[in-house]
C-alpha cells in the first residue's frame, strides 16, 4: 500500500521536474497566436476594426478584447478562417465596422494636387510617393484600397477605383448550370 | 474481364516490341482528323485590317515600339520582349498602324485587352531579312534572336522558346523530344506541317539540338497520322544529325508533354517539377518550323497554321497571318459563326470564343465551327456516385472525384494537397463521367482561386512588411528628433559658455579703449591748456562757468551719463583738432541749451 503511494509520489516529481524543465527550455518567445491571426487578415492597415492597424487587432483578439468579425476588407472568408483557427463561432460581419467593397485603389487626380503631403503621412504602407508643394501620386501596386489618404486631402483630389477585371487578373466563375425544364412528362403514366 | 486482360497483354506486348511504354490513363475519343487533311495548307489573303493583341504568350505583356501611324513593314517589330518571360510582336504584313486600344481577344474570360491595329496598305512589303549562321554565332545571341523574333511554343501553351532553350548547367537536356503527336480531336494543323514541310522541321530541330547540345533527339508522332511519319522519316534520313521518329499509341492525351516524355523515355517527370529535371526538353513541331523560319529566313512569327474544321464546306488548313479576324478565316472556309459558338482548340481542352471577331493569335491551333449535331447539348450533371471512372481514365495519376467535392465546396486547400496544380485539364475525367458532371470546369475554377488567394496573400505579405517598416520609420524618426533636440539644448548651453567669454574680452576691450582714451585725454588736455591764447582761454572759462552752472534736470540719471559722453566724444575731438573747437562748440551750444 506504502510501495503503491511512494511509487505514485516518485512519478509524479519525476514529470513535474521533466515538464517544469521543458516548459523552460522549449519556451516559446512571444505570442505565436498573434502571428497566426496576423496572417489570416488581409493587412489592409485601414483600421476599420477601430485598431490602428492589422496587428493591433490581431492582438486584441487573442486577448480576448475584439470580436473576430470586425474586419471587412477579410470578408466572410476572413471570419470563417479566424473562427476556424480560434475554434469560436462563425459570426457574420459586424455591419457596424462596413461594408467589404471590391478591392480599389487610390487614384490621385494630378492636376489638382497640391503638393500638401497629408495623404503622405496617412497612408500606412507608403504606397505615396511625392514632396512638400510637389504633386504626389500612388504606386498602385503597393496600395492596399485602405482609404485613409482620402479624408485628409484638403482639396478632395483621391478617389478610390475598384481594380477592372482583365485577362491578366480574371478568375474562372464557379460552374452553374441552368436547371433546363425537363421533358413534357407523358400524360399516360400518371393516368 | 478476359478480353480486357487480353486486349491490355496485346497491348504490352506491342509496346515491349517498339520499346516504348505507356502512361497510366486516357482515352480514345472520335478522332474527326479526316475531315480536314483531305487538302493542303492553304494560303489565306492578307486582310485590311489585323489585330494584334500584345498578350499572345506566357509571361509579361510585351513592350510598344510603334504609334499610331507609323507605317510599318511585314516581320518589322511592333512590340518588344519586356524582361525574360516575354516575347515580341510583329506586323504580319506591311501598312499603318491604325489604332492602339483595348479589343476583344480570343481568351476563355471574353474581355479586352491592349492589342495594335494594323491597316494593311496591300504591298505586302517585307523588311529586310536576313539569315544567320547560327553556328558561328554564340549561344546567348542566337537565344535573343529566337527571343526578339517571338518564338513561342506553337502547340497552344505560348511559353517564350528561348527559355526553353536557354542551356542549364544544373540539369543539362539529354534527350530532345519533339512533340508531333497531335492527339486531340478535329486539330491537324501539327500532321499537315510535318506532311508537307518536313524538311523545314528537321531545320529547325537541327538549330534546337544545337542550342541545347542533346545527345538524343526523338520525334513522338502518333500511330494516327502515317503520311506525316512517312514524310519525316524521308526528312529525317537527309538530316545529318540522328533524329528517330518514333509512332506513338493513339491515346489520348499522348500528345501532353509530360504524357509523351513518359512514353518515349519511360521516364516520368515528378509532380510539380519540369522535364528538364529529368534531362529532357519537348517541343512542338510548329515551334521547330518557326525556329527554322527565324534563323534561316529571318522571318519573325507572323503567321500560323491553322485548323478550320467542324461546320465548315472547306475544313482545312489555312496558313494565317496572325491577326487575321477569326470570322474571316471560318468564311473563308465556307462556314457561318455567330458570337458564342465557336471553340478554340480542340474539343477536349478548348474554349468557347466569347465572340468572333477575335483574332488568331499564336495560340490558335484550331478552330471549330460546331452544329447541334456534332455537340448536342450536354446532359443535365447528375450527382456524382463515386464510380472513380474518372480517376482510371486520368492520365497524371490524380483523383478527380475527390477534386470534385474539394472544388465543390470550395475546400481549396485541400485541392491543393490533393496535386490539383498536376492536373493539365485535358478532359479525360469529364469525358468519361456517367453523371455528365463537368469537372474540369470545376478545376479551373479551383485553381484560379487557389492562384488569386496566392497572389492576395503575396500582396498581403508585402503590405505588412512595409507598415512594419513604416511603423520602425516612425518611431526611428521619432527617436532622431528628440536626439536632435537634446544635441540642441547641450549644444546651446556651450555656447552660452562661449558667448560669455566673447563678452567678456569685448568688455575687457571697450574698458581697455576706454582706459586708453582716458589717458590720452590727460596728456590732451594737459598739452592744450599750455599754450592757448588769451581768447580762447578766455572761451574756455565762460564754458566752464556755463557749465557750473548747468540747470539741474540734467542731473538724471541717463541724461547725466548722456552728457558725460557726450562731453568725452567733445574732448576728445577737440583734442584733435583745436583750429575747428570754436565752430564745434558753437555749433554744440545750441543742442545742448535745445536739451
Amino acid at each position: 500500500m506504502l510501495t503503491a503511494l511512494y511509487v505514485m509520489i516518485g512519478l509524479a516529481l519525476l514529470l513535474g521536474i521533466v515538464l517544469g524543465y521543458s516548459a523552460l527550455k522549449f519556451k516559446v518567445e512571444g505570442d505565436p497566436l498573434i502571428a497566426r491571426i496576423d496572417a489570416i487578415l488581409p493587412q489592409t492597415q485601414c483600421g476599420q476594426c477601430g485598431y490602428p492597424g492589422c496587428k493591433p487587432y490581431a492582438t486584441a483578439i487573442a486577448k480576448g478584447e475584439a470580436d473576430i468579425n470586425q474586419c471587412p476588407p477579410g470578408g466572410d472568408a476572413g471570419v470563417h478562417a479566424l473562427a476556424d483557427l480560434l475554434g469560436v463561432e462563425y459570426k457574420p460581419l459586424n455591419a457596424e465596422h462596413g461594408e467589404p467593397k471590391p478591392k480599389s485603389v487610390a487614384v490621385i487626380d494630378e492636376n489638382v494636387c497640391i503638393g500638401c503631403t497629408l495623404c503622405i503621412q496617412a497612408c500606412p504602407v507608403d504606397a505615396i510617393l511625392g514632396a512638400a508643394k510637389h504633386m504626389h501620386t500612388v504606386i498602385a501596386s503597393e496600395c492596399t484600397g485602405c482609404e485613409l489618404c482620402v479624408a485628409p486631402c484638403p482639396v478632395d483630389c483621391i478617389s478610390m477605383e475598384p481594380i477592372a477585371e482583365s485577362p491578366a487578373n480574371w478568375k474562372w466563375r464557379y460552374p452553374v448550370f441552368e436547371i433546363k425544364p425537363e421533358r413534357p412528362v407523358q400524360k399516360k403514366s400518371a393516368a | 474481364m478476359n478480353a480486357i486482360v487480353n486486349i491490355s497483354r496485346l497491348l504490352k506486348d506491342r509496346l515491349a516490341k517498339t520499346g516504348l511504354s505507356r502512361f497510366k490513363g486516357g482515352v480514345h475519343p472520335p478522332q474527326h482528323k479526316l475531315e480536314s487533311t483531305t487538302s493542303p495548307i492553304r494560303s489565306v489573303p492578307v486582310p485590311k485590317y489585323l489585330v494584334l493583341p500584345l498578350r499572345q504568350h506566357v509571361g509579361n505583356v510585351s513592350k510598344l515600339q510603334v504609334a499610331t501611324g507609323d507605317h510599318v513593314l511585314k516581320g518589322q517589330l511592333l512590340a518588344k520582349a519586356d524582361g525574360q518571360v516575354s516575347a515580341a510582336v510583329h506586323a504580319p504584313t506591311s501598312g499603318v498602324i491604325a489604332s492602339i486600344g483595348n479589343q476583344l481577344i480570343p481568351h476563355p474570360s471574353g474581355l479586352p485587352d491592349i492589342s495594335i491595329t494594323l491597316e494593311s496598305d496591300g504591298k505586302d512589303q517585307w523588311i529586310e531579312r536576313q539569315a544567320l549562321d547560327y553556328l558561328a554565332m554564340s549561344k546567348p545571341e542566337l537565344l535573343d534572336h529566337l527571343r526578339e523574333a517571338g518564338v513561342v511554343g506553337l502547340g497552344g501553351a505560348t511559353f517564350p522558346s528561348h527559355i526553353k532553350l536557354r542551356e542549364d548547367t544544373r540539369h543539362p537536356v539529354r534527350t530532345l523530344i519533339i512533340n508531333g503527336a497531335e492527339c486531340e480531336p478535329y486539330i491537324t494543323c501539327d500532321d499537315m506541317l510535318m506532311r508537307e514541310r518536313a524538311d523545314e522541321i528537321v531545320r529547325g530541330i537541327e538549330i534546337m539540338r544545337y542550342l541545347l547540345d542533346a545527345e538524343v533527339c526523338a520525334i513522338g508522332i502518333e500511330d494516327n497520322k502515317p503520311e506525316a511519319i512517312r514524310a519525316m522519316r524521308e526528312a529525317v534520313a537527309k538530316s545529318e544529325i540522328a533524329i528517330n521518329v518514333i509512332a506513338v499509341p493513339t491515346i489520348y492525351p499522348g500528345g501532353g508533354a509530360k504524357q509523351l516524355i513518359k512514353v518515349i523515355t519511360g521516364k516520368e517527370v515528378p509532380s510539380g517539377r519540369l522535364p528538364t529535371e529529368i534531362g529532357v526538353q519537348c517541343f512542338n513541331v510548329a515551334t521547330a518550323y518557326s525556329v527554322h523560319r527565324v534563323v534561316n529566313h529571318g522571318e519573325p512569327v507572323i503567321s500560323r497554321v491553322v485548323t478550320v474544321t467542324g461546320n465548315v464546306a472547306h475544313a482545312g488548313n489555312y496558313e494565317a497571318p496572325l491577326g487575321i479576324s477569326i470570322s474571316e478565316l471560318v468564311q473563308l472556309a465556307g462556314g457561318q459563326a455567330e458570337d458564342g459558338d465557336l471553340i478554340m482548340g480542340g474539343p477536349m481542352m478548348g474554349f468557347n470564343l466569347p465572340a468572333v471577331d477575335v483574332p488568331v493569335v499564336k495560340a490558335t491551333n484550331c478552330i471549330i465551327v460546331p452544329s447541334a449535331e456534332m455537340f448536342p447539348d450536354p446532359e443535365p450533371a447528375l450527382p456524382c456516385i463515386r464510380c472513380t471512372r474518372c480517376a482510371d481514365a486520368c492520365p497524371v495519376n490524380l483523383q478527380p472525384q475527390e477534386l470534385y467535392w474539394f472544388s465543390k465546396s470550395q475546400n481549396l486547400e485541400k485541392a491543393r494537397e490533393y496535386d490539383i496544380f498536376d492536373c493539365i485539364e485535358c478532359g479525360c475525367c469529364t469525358y468519361v463521367c456517367p453523371s455528365n458532371i463537368p469537372l474540369v470546369q470545376y478545376y479551373r475554377y479551383a485553381k484560379s482561386e487557389i492562384i488569386a488567394q496566392d497572389r492576395a496573400k503575396e500582396a498581403a505579405d508585402i503590405a505588412r512588411e512595409r507598415n512594419e517598416f513604416r511603423l520602425m520609420r516612425i518611431e526611428r524618426e521619432k527617436q532622431e528628433r528628440a536626439q536632435k533636440h537634446a544635441q540642441k539644448a547641450a549644444g546651446a548651453k556651450a555656447e552660452t559658455g562661449a558667448d560669455n567669454a566673447v563678452e567678456a574680452a569685448k568688455k575687457a576691450a571697450i574698458a581697455a579703449a576706454v582706459e586708453r582714451a582716458k589717458a590720452q585725454k590727460a596728456e590732451v588736455v594737459a598739452k592744450n591748456t599750455e599754450a592757448v591764447s588769451p581768447r580762447v582761454e578766455a572761451e574756455i572759462a565762460k564754458i566752464e562757468a556755463r557749465r557750473a552752472q548747468q540747470p539741474e534736470p540734467l542731473r538724471q540719471p541717463e541724461q547725466a551719463q548722456l552728457f558725460a559722453e557726450s562731453q568725452e566724444a567733445e574732448v576728445t575731438s577737440a583734442s584733435s583738432q583745436v583750429e575747428s573747437l570754436q565752430p564745434l562748440s558753437k555749433d554744440k551750444q545750441p543742442t545742448e541749451e535745445a536739451k
